[in-house]
């Protein structure tokens, strides 16, 4: 059949899908050299790697999903407190003390997906509030585990034993954002092949066009379930590299406002985008650490370059980047 | 040997009766069409057969399995496929990746995080067979959503036969469409039917394309069964041309 009657080639991605990938690892590993001479310091571009992490991994179900969860902080948090926690009581093992978190994010999100998959939109984001909020609470109230409203305190991530040598990523905090940067990598390179997959392209069904997905077969409730799992393991394991770097796990870590703020990151930095929310994130948190040392309503600055951001770029800072290199 | 055999489903929302009472047999290879004025319950009667919803009575039995209270996705797996009044695409995504979606889901590869040179060639086979089906092997790598309305639901029945279904299910296939599209539409149906053997039934307001395309008609109004027959049956029919054109008085 042939109805109309010329067929353009229309390019679907940026003319250069590489290019962005090969910039952000460029600045990634040369953080040690330019960062200080911009007048910051490495473990700020810690945060960024760790922060980052999250809204990527939450960005599997908002931006490749098409699924709004507003309580992710809820498996960041049980993921900082799952590796505080094994380090505290159990072992002073860090890789043993980042799964620790991964099973306490991930299984807790895992739980709580089944019983939310059938709710759809608004009525699905809000009881995603209301677990994290129930999450927050119970870390608040459960003083002799989780050290309360102080936080979860007098644990410290350990140096990597490789059994010929011993990597010292407690003191030397160059190589802890090596050792943050290889953990990022291997995570961001799974969700790159997990996207690419038969499997997340019927995420990208369920997002496009949720009617039409079910009626290819595919059962839509069970692939947001996985989709919801596997963003919250991903965050989980975010939120256990948080705990490493602060040596500290609080409440704070699991409050719908650090929720708020992933979402803020990840739709700022651009939610069709593979690597926006990372982009979002490095400009959250070096507004954060600029402006808060001169005031204490920095966020009302992070607010004012949402805004901006969502008039005059909906698809957000990195897509607007990638569009405009396509002209 | 029916294909599809509905068998007095019945239809109620609160107090209106959407469909009353309504049964019709389909046979392998048979194109039936669904024709009747607005409200007669045409799509109701398709969404109870394709499992949007499950009939208030009556039983759906397909290919000799009851099907009534079954999922889309259990219905799916046993070959039936569905296009909408709408069409329901994927419009960010090209028509090969559109195909590519049903075409994995058919084979069963949904849940694969990678997938084997032998699955890959296997999927590339099931795609180029849907483009060439449906001609669209020279516009595969355009966005659908740029493409026209015509090309649209091409893309959509592309889609929907990835799946090898058993009985495919049209729902208004030339809705809003001009002239020229509509021709090629119906083309297109008419090739899958009478070249590939398809089972299919459709919903349809174009008259020349019912009459021209249907083995048998199935006529509703007011949710209920007024007329089957064959076209030509059908268009002699008085009790047909009183439902659409009114009494005379």
């Amino acid at each position: 059949m042939s109805v109309t009657t010329t067929a353009l080639p229309i390019r679907n991605t940026p003319a250069r899908p590489w290019l962005t990938a090969i910039i952000v690892w460029a600045l990634l590993l040369t953080v040690p050299i330019w960062l200080p001479m911009l007048g910051g310091y490495t473990a700020l571009a810690g945060r960024v790697l760790v922060l980052g992490l999250a809204a990527m991994s939450f960005n599997l179900l908002l931006g490749f999903t098409g699924v709004m969860s507003f309580g992710h902080a809820a498996y960041f948090g049980l993921g900082a407190y799952g590796a505080g926690l094994t380090l505290k009581y159990l072992t002073a093992s860090t890789p043993l003390a980042m799964l620790g978190g991964i099973a306490l994010g991930g299984l807790a999100g895992t739980l709580f997906g089944l019983l939310i998959v059938k709710r759809r939109g608004v009525y699905f984001a809000m009881v995603t509030v209301a677990f994290g909020q129930i999450a927050f609470y119970v870390a608040y109230s459960w003083d002799s585990l989780t050290g309360g409203y102080d936080g979860l305190r007098g644990f410290s991530r350990a140096p990597i034993d490789l059994g010929f040598t011993s990597i010292d990523i407690v003191n030397n905090d160059k190589i802890f954002y090596y050792f943050l940067l290889f953990v990022f990598a291997i995570a961001t390179a799974l969700q790159g092949l997990l996207l690419a997959s038969p499997f997340g392209r019927t995420l990208l069904a369920i997002r496009e066009n949720e009617r039409r997905a079910r009626f290819l077969g595919i059962p839509i409730e069970r692939h947001i379930w996985l989709s919801f799992s596997i963003s919250c393991c991903f965050t989980a394991l975010a939120g256990s590299l948080y705990a490493l770097l602060n040596n500290f796990a609080d409440p704070m870590g699991l409050h719908y406002s650090l929720s708020g703020e992933i979402v803020i990151m990840t739709v700022m930095g651009g939610m069709r985008a593979f690597w926006g929310p990372l982009v979002g994130a490095a400009v959250f948190v070096v507004v954060q650490d600029y402006i808060s040392s001169m005031t204490v309503n920095w966020m009302s600055f992070v607010g004012l370059i949402f805004v901006l951001v969502v008039l005059f770029f909906p698809r957000g800072i990195l897509g607007m980047l990638q569009r405009g290199s396509v002209k | 040997m029916t294909m599809l055999d509905v068998r007095n489903v019945t239809k109620r929302f609160g107090s209106l009766v959407a469909v009353n009472d309504v049964s019709m047999q389909v046979a392998p290879g048979e194109l039936r069409a669904i024709i009747g004025p607005n409200g007669a319950g045409k799509t109701t009667f398709f969404n109870m057969i394709s499992g949007f919803f499950a009939p208030t009575a009556g039983d759906i039995v397909f290919d000799g399995t009851i099907v009534t209270r079954m999922a889309v996705a259990e219905r799916v797996a046993m070959g039936m496929a569905r296009t909408f009044q709408i069409t329901e695409i994927f419009p960010e995504l090209t028509v090969r990746e559109n195909v590519r979606i049903g075409v994995e889901s058919a084979l069963g590869l949904r849940l694969r995080f990678w997938l084997s040179a032998r699955d890959k060639a296997a999927v590339n086979r099931g795609i180029d067979e849907a483009l060439t089906h449906t001609g669209l092997t020279g516009k595969a790598d355009r966005l659908v959503g740029e493409l026209s309305h015509g090309d649209q639901r091409a893309a959509e029945i592309a889609t929907a036969l990835t799946l090898k279904p058993r009985l495919l299910l049209l729902d208004e296939p030339t809705a809003g469409m001009g002239e020229h599209e509509t021709y090629a539409v119906a083309n297109l149906i008419r090739r899958l039917h009478r070249n590939s053997a398809y089972t299919i039934v459709l919903i349809e307001h174009d008259m020349r394309v019912v009459f021209n395309l249907a083995d048998k008609i199935t006529v509703l109004g007011e949710g209920k069964l007024l007329a089957e027959g064959t076209p030509a049956e059908i268009s002699n029919s008085p009790i047909v041309q009183e439902a659409y054109l009114g009494k005379a008085e």
